[in-house]
């Protein structure tokens, strides 16, 4: 155990997915054009009043519900007053003493542990606009464009406890809560887009002590990968102002991609001083105990319990249901083709494998092939009715011509052949093409028969029962053994 | 002159970005202290159990649906903006060049 330990709590910021934005009917989409998506309410032009948009509550509150966060009956909205030029009215509508919901937690898994994160509290505000800066980044630009579209968008504000203590370990935590909301409806979580947006705290203290060191707070990282990448790095850094005998500095500092450090922002950016008061044009927020009670009905699987259903109901090994938590969209096509498939082993194993990389190969989306189709294809496997060379060009076909398997078979001629009077003339060809390893066989050497069958396989498109085709490349040779044997005595 | 309030005006001031000449510096200092003073006058009295007052109407807020609205015209988006830039508001450089 090292001398210090690093204490992390994290501060994240989604997106509700809404049609339209917190306090104005204009349109929440992003990627309309510039400044098109405005109103005098999200433009802050006076006389213009805030009302609550319905869905964004709710969204709010399910997630709340999700976290199991303490939803309280009633909570305020406050100003928080600031001035920067994506927030037309130098304020933001926040929550500060009174918020959402209070307390919770994500508990998700570590390897084959179970790890428990406490969170602080969950909150609703408004979203801000976006800067664009004329130059390489804000320090150096000459000056910054602004578009109001996103201002007003419904943000969640979900702020943990310091329960962190790693970069690995955050970025975990964030992959976790990301899947979580994601099942839930709440945001569609896209990081590239800004829809999800994590900020950190991250201080060292003597390991052991319960104390709290000065922290910093890092902003500005754009992927899961950098969140990780930057608390490392501001780990370190602080490791080696204390080793020196230093003090931290409580800073705000900015995470840089390209140079893969933390840069500290001087002066104004860092200092707080928002006079919070309480919004006067909006009532208090109340939630009552029949809405809690329908969006609690309403909760769907959570990724954990999904997780634990998956291995209970499939008996599926730990990577596998790994990777139908993560994308779900393929557990939800296992299951579907699990309805009419008992085989659950060897349904995953094409799922993962074969499916995945027919995708990829044809770049195709999941819904072109009917897993009734996928259940089609290994019926036939099954059944000997074709070979696995064959399933998997099938596989490739039913899912560029989304037409049924049992169909193709039918048209294309895919059916296996076992009958000996289709393969003997094939088997003679290869024969007669092939003296080494026919002589390589009357040698004693067995594999060559795994090569010869191999040729009658590709001659027939991968359409001959290799079982049968053993059985008779063994029979033939060893007839002609016999003959050669009785010519030469 | 209190030389907390000049310092507490100084504060205040630069929060909310506006520059004071040095008579109306002295003249809002003098009425800052007397606005803090009924402050503290008020603060003499027990509010325990009094639950604080953030709005005189004592309703909820009100809900509408999640409907999207039609916004405004972009020219008038953008009608009052210091300086425009295409469709984009442009603003100055945001941090302090050293």
């Amino acid at each position: 155990m090292g001398r210090y330990e690093t204490v992390i709590g994290l501060e994240i910021h989604v997106e509700l997915q809404t049609a339209s934005k917190l306090f104005c009917g204009c349109s929440a989409r992003f990627g309309s054009e510039p400044n098109t998506n405005c109103c005098p309410v999200c433009l802050g032009l006076p006389g213009s009043l805030p009302v609550f948009n319905r869905r964004a509550i709710e969204l709010a509150v399910t997630a709340a519900l999700a976290l199991n966060s303490e939803v309280q009956d009633k909570s305020r909205f406050d100003r928080k007053n600031y001035f920067y030029p994506d927030l037309p009215k130098a304020y933001q509508v926040s929550q500060y003493d009174q918020p959402l919901a209070k307390g919770g937690f994500l508990e998700f898994r570590d390897e084959n542990k179970s790890r428990l994160v406490n969170l602080e509290r969950v909150h609703l505000e408004e979203e801000a606009g976006k800067l664009i800066h004329a130059g390489e980044s804000i320090l150096d630009a000459e000056y910054s464009l602004v578009d109001y579209n996103r201002a007003g968008i419904p943000l969640l504000e979900i702020v943990t406890k310091p329960d962190l203590r790693s970069g690995s370990e955050a970025r975990l935590f964030l992959e976790n809560l990301r899947l979580l909301l994601l099942y839930a409806g709440i945001s569609d979580c896209k990081m590239e887009e800004g829809s999800l947006r994590c900020d950190a705290n991250i201080s060292l203290r003597l390991t052991g002590s319960q104390e709290l060191g000065t922290k910093a707070e890092v902003k500005n990282m754009n992927s899961f990968k950098a969140v990780e990448a930057a608390l490392n790095y501001e780990a370190v850094r602080q490791e080696k102002i204390l080793n020196a005998g230093g003090k931290v500095d409580q800073e705000t500092c900015h995470w840089n991609e390209e140079t893969k450090e933390t840069i500290p922002l001087r002066g104004k950016e860092g200092s707080s001083d928002y006079r919070y008061f309480p919004e006067p044009d909006l009532l208090p927020l109340v939630i009552d105990k029949s809405l809690i009670n329908k969006l609690t009905a309403l909760l769907p699987e959570s990724p954990l319990q999904r997780y634990q259903r998956l291995q209970e109901q499939y008996g599926l090994a730990e990577s596998e249901v790994q990777l139908f938590i993560e994308n779900r969209e393929l557990g939800d096509y296992f299951e579907s083709a699990a309805k009419k498939y008992s085989n659950y082993h060897n349904l995953a194993n094409w799922v993962q494998g074969d499916l995945l990389f027919q995708l990829r190969e044809c770049g195709c989306r999941l819904d072109q092939l009917l897993p009734d189709h996928l259940v089609e294809i290994l019926d036939l496997l099954d059944s000997g009715e074709i070979n696995r060379p064959v399933a998997k060009e099938l596989l490739a076909e039913s899912l560029r011509a989304g037409s049924s398997p049992r169909d193709l078979v039918a048209k294309k001629n895919l059916g296996r052949i076992a009958d000996r009077d289709q393969l003997l003339p094939l088997v003679n060809q290869v024969i007669a093409e092939n003296p080494e390893a026919v002589e390589n066989f009357m040698l004693g050497k067995d594999k060559a028969i795994a090569f010869l069958v191999g040729k009658v396989m590709a001659l027939s498109g991968g359409r001959a029962d290799p079982g049968e085709l053993n059985q008779l490349f063994r029979e033939l040779l060893k007839k002609k053994n016999g003959c050669e044997a009785n010519g030469t005595s | 002159m209190d030389r907390n309030f000049s310092e507490e005006v100084a504060h205040v001031s630069r929060l909310a970005r506006l520059e004071l000449g040095q008579d109306e510096k002295e003249q809002m200092a003098g009425q800052l202290q007397s606005i803090l003073g009924i402050a503290k006058k008020i603060q003499e009295l027990d509010t325990s159990g009094v639950e604080p007052t953030s709005h005189v109407i004592n309703l909820p807020a009100v809900l509408r649906d999640d409907e999207v609205r039609p916004s405004l015209p972009v020219e008038q988006v953008l009608q009052n903006s210091p300086k425009r830039n295409k469709d984009y508001f442009q603003v100055p450089r945001i941090t302090a060049v050293d």
